[in-house]
């Protein structure tokens, strides 16, 4: 009798046991998402965070690439997208179902510079597009002069570093170039990846960053973050106002705040105006589709009303800008209607 | 052996031929199963070929075959040749070996014939160990070690050989000349080790009757040794050679990747892997993404040929040594 009563405990135990990973996975959702690399350390304390919050709801992000991450969006192997620049009409076009772009941070693209003597100096547009054209040649040019009269310029050789893999980051600063100089839009154009007219190629932002501290006399361009976080020299930058700003969280956070901001969020926002306005500044997006399966839907929505409060203040810590308010009031209104 | 199986000399005990019989079953499964696995390896060289025309036939529709030899690669405006890249791997695998062979076959001629063997087992360990090395931390090697100390010397190239056109342009640090450096490195231990072990099997009563016919050490080496593993050397190099066509990490960190011929090798350049590697990831359009690939297929082409010219070169080779 006793024996027989242990066996039957025994075996409840052991059902128990077996229905276990049934039960949780009834309880908690997987959302899958892959994109852009330069919010990742944003997505990841934000997806962290969340998880924390809701236990039940897992996100996973994997960092490959802005183009990785609309092909993958694009396939439907992903319940989200991550992109640094906005996709383009064509590529909406081949999307089946409608796709959202929803707006979380911005950065920025700072100028940095290697010259012996100088530790501040400020450009322009015009200069940018001179130096990265391979028509400024000189660190004495009368055109850098005349913007640093007080900076004591070198008659050396101007070395350019771009970065050699395709980023968002390229974008961001050939959407600049493009933005403030014809000829640059004529000659190069926008693009994650583009046909250099002069300079070496640096892998990633520490290849960039790398070649400029090495090579007297080389500019180059890395984020803001990490400009930063590894205390590199980089110059201030004149806005359309005139004026010249250093790249900060505030200065980008302006820009955004200042740019009319289009119904899909699909908008550039370099060359700002406003007095505070940091000229190469951009935001990051997440796609999602405007109509999910299942509970996906309402799994989203309820993560990004989080992002747009609790998660916009995480932002500043780790470098990036936060939405303005105007936009963060715009993108609340706008995933309302996803489902 | 087929034939020794089936004719025996004499009619076998009934119970020893049963046996037999099942050991003939048994390597035929044997025979099979490992057939399968050779043929594994073919099936798998045509899926990634098939796999690589099936995903880059929009740049050949575009661009047809003067995509191999045009020089343009713009992103931006979708227009792409593939000619820089094929050359900077071509060159800089060239400058890889010009330093590597001459240095992997004395240092295994050292390491076999004279070093005391206690260096000698030392010296070959340590050979090794570089050949384990992970290429991005050679890569990362090349950017603080041997970019700053080429930097350094390119002033002094520029001065003393600038008048040919290789040492011309602006000492960077960063280019041909560096991959080429960083590449030779990384191959290095293969001609060493492997042209090392085929020198140490040269028959001892060869190298001793060179030696007792009054050789000196130099021409027991060059009418002995060399001939004897020669092939094998070949080998080695080919082996070397294709690791230096494909290396991708190492190189991308000190090439510069720039799309651009240059006669110097001070020059920045680019190579088929780096480009690869560097671009695929952020690609949207399609014909970026066929183009990469075109890229892709030309490199497998390319090992394709030179492993076919090795086999070539080591077969005549041999034919040659027999005749003598």
């Amino acid at each position: 009798m006793y024996n027989n009563q242990n066996t039957s405990l025994a075996l409840a135990l052991a059902a128990l046991f077996l229905m276990a990973p049934f039960f949780s996975a009834g309880a908690e959702t997987t959302l899958n998402g892959a994109g852009a690399t330069f919010p990742y350390p944003i997505y990841s304390k934000w997806f962290d965070e969340y998880n924390k919050i809701h236990p039940d709801i897992k996100i996973n992000y994997q960092s490959i690439g802005s183009g990785g991450g609309i092909k993958q969006f694009t396939a439907k192997t992903v319940d989200f997208g991550a992109t640094d620049g906005p996709m383009s009409d064509k590529e909406i076009f081949a999307v089946d179902g409608k796709p959202v772009h929803i707006p979380t941070v911005l950065g920025a693209v700072v100028p940095t510079f290697n010259v012996p003597g100088v530790a501040n100096l400020v450009f322009d547009g015009n200069i940018l597009a001179g130096i990265f054209l391979g028509t400024i040649k000189s660190w004495d040019d009368p055109a850098i002069k005349g913007l640093n009269p007080e900076a004591a310029l070198p008659p050396s050789p101007i070395t350019v570093v771009h970065r050699a893999d395709g980023s968002g980051t390229t974008y961001c600063f050939t959407d600049y170039l493009s933005a403030v100089s014809p000829e640059w839009k004529k000659t190069v154009g926008t693009g994650k990846a583009v046909n250099w007219p002069v300079g070496l190629g640096g892998k990633g932002n520490e290849g960039v960053a790398g070649l400029v501290k090495q090579t007297s006399g080389a500019i180059g361009y890395v984020e803001l973050i990490y400009a930063k976080s590894n205390n590199l020299a980089y110059g201030a930058v004149k806005n359309r106002a005139g004026k010249a700003v250093l790249a900060s969280v505030e200065a980008v956070s302006a820009a955004a705040a200042s740019a009319k901001i289009p119904a899909d969020f699909r908008v550039s926002i370099v060359n700002a105006s406003g007095d505070t306005s940091y000229p190469i500044s951009t935001f990051t997006w997440l796609l999602v589709y405007e109509k999910n399966s299942g509970k996906t839907g309402a799994v989203l929505k309820e993560f990004l009303v989080w992002m747009l409060e609790d998660g916009q203040k995480l932002a500043p810590n780790l470098g990036y800008a936060p939405l303005p308010a105007n936009v963060n009031d715009m993108v609340k209104a706008r995933i309302q209607s996803i489902k | 052996m087929k034939k020794i199986i089936s004719s025996p000399a004499a009619p076998l005990p009934v119970p020893l031929r049963m046996r037999r019989l099942r050991e003939r079953a048994g390597d035929r499964l044997f025979r099979l199963f490992v057939m399968g696995f050779g043929g594994s390896v073919i099936v798998l060289a045509g899926a990634i070929f098939w796999q690589l025309i099936k995903t880059s036939h929009l740049a050949w529709q575009k661009f047809g075959l003067p995509f191999i030899w045009t020089s343009v690669w713009d992103p931006v405006n979708d227009v792409y040749g593939a000619l820089p890249f094929i050359y900077g791997t071509v060159v800089s695998s060239a400058i890889a070996l010009a330093i590597a062979v001459p240095l992997g076959l004395g240092s295994a001629l050292f390491l076999a014939e004279m070093a005391p063997k206690r260096l000698s087992s030392a010296l070959t360990f340590l050979i090794e160990l570089l050949a384990a090395i992970p290429s991005v931390i050679l890569g990362l090697m090349g950017i603080f070690i041997l970019v700053p100390a080429v930097k350094a010397a390119e002033p002094f190239l520029i001065k003393t050989l600038g008048f040919l056109p290789f040492f011309r342009g602006t000492p960077y640090g960063v280019g041909m000349l560096t991959a080429g450096l960083i590449l030779s490195i990384m191959i290095l231990p293969y001609i060493t080790t492997i042209s090392r072990d085929v020198i140490l099997s040269v028959p001892r009563s060869l190298k001793e009757g060179a030696l007792a016919l009054g050789a000196t050490h130099w021409e027991t080496v060059r009418l002995v040794i060399l001939p004897f593993s020669r092939s094998a050397i070949f080998g080695a190099i080919f082996l070397a050679l294709g690791r230096a066509l494909g290396e991708t990490m190492a190189v991308t960190m000190v090439i510069g990747n720039t799309p651009k011929i240059s006669l110097s090798l001070l020059d920045p350049a680019y190579t088929m892997s780096a480009v690869l590697a560097n671009e695929f990831a952020e690609a949207t359009s399609d014909l970026h993404v066929h183009s990469l690939i075109s890229i892709a297929l030309i490199l497998f082409c390319m090992t394709i040929v030179v492993n076919g010219l090795a086999r070539l070169l080591i077969y005549q080779v041999n034919l040659k040594g027999a005749k003598q």
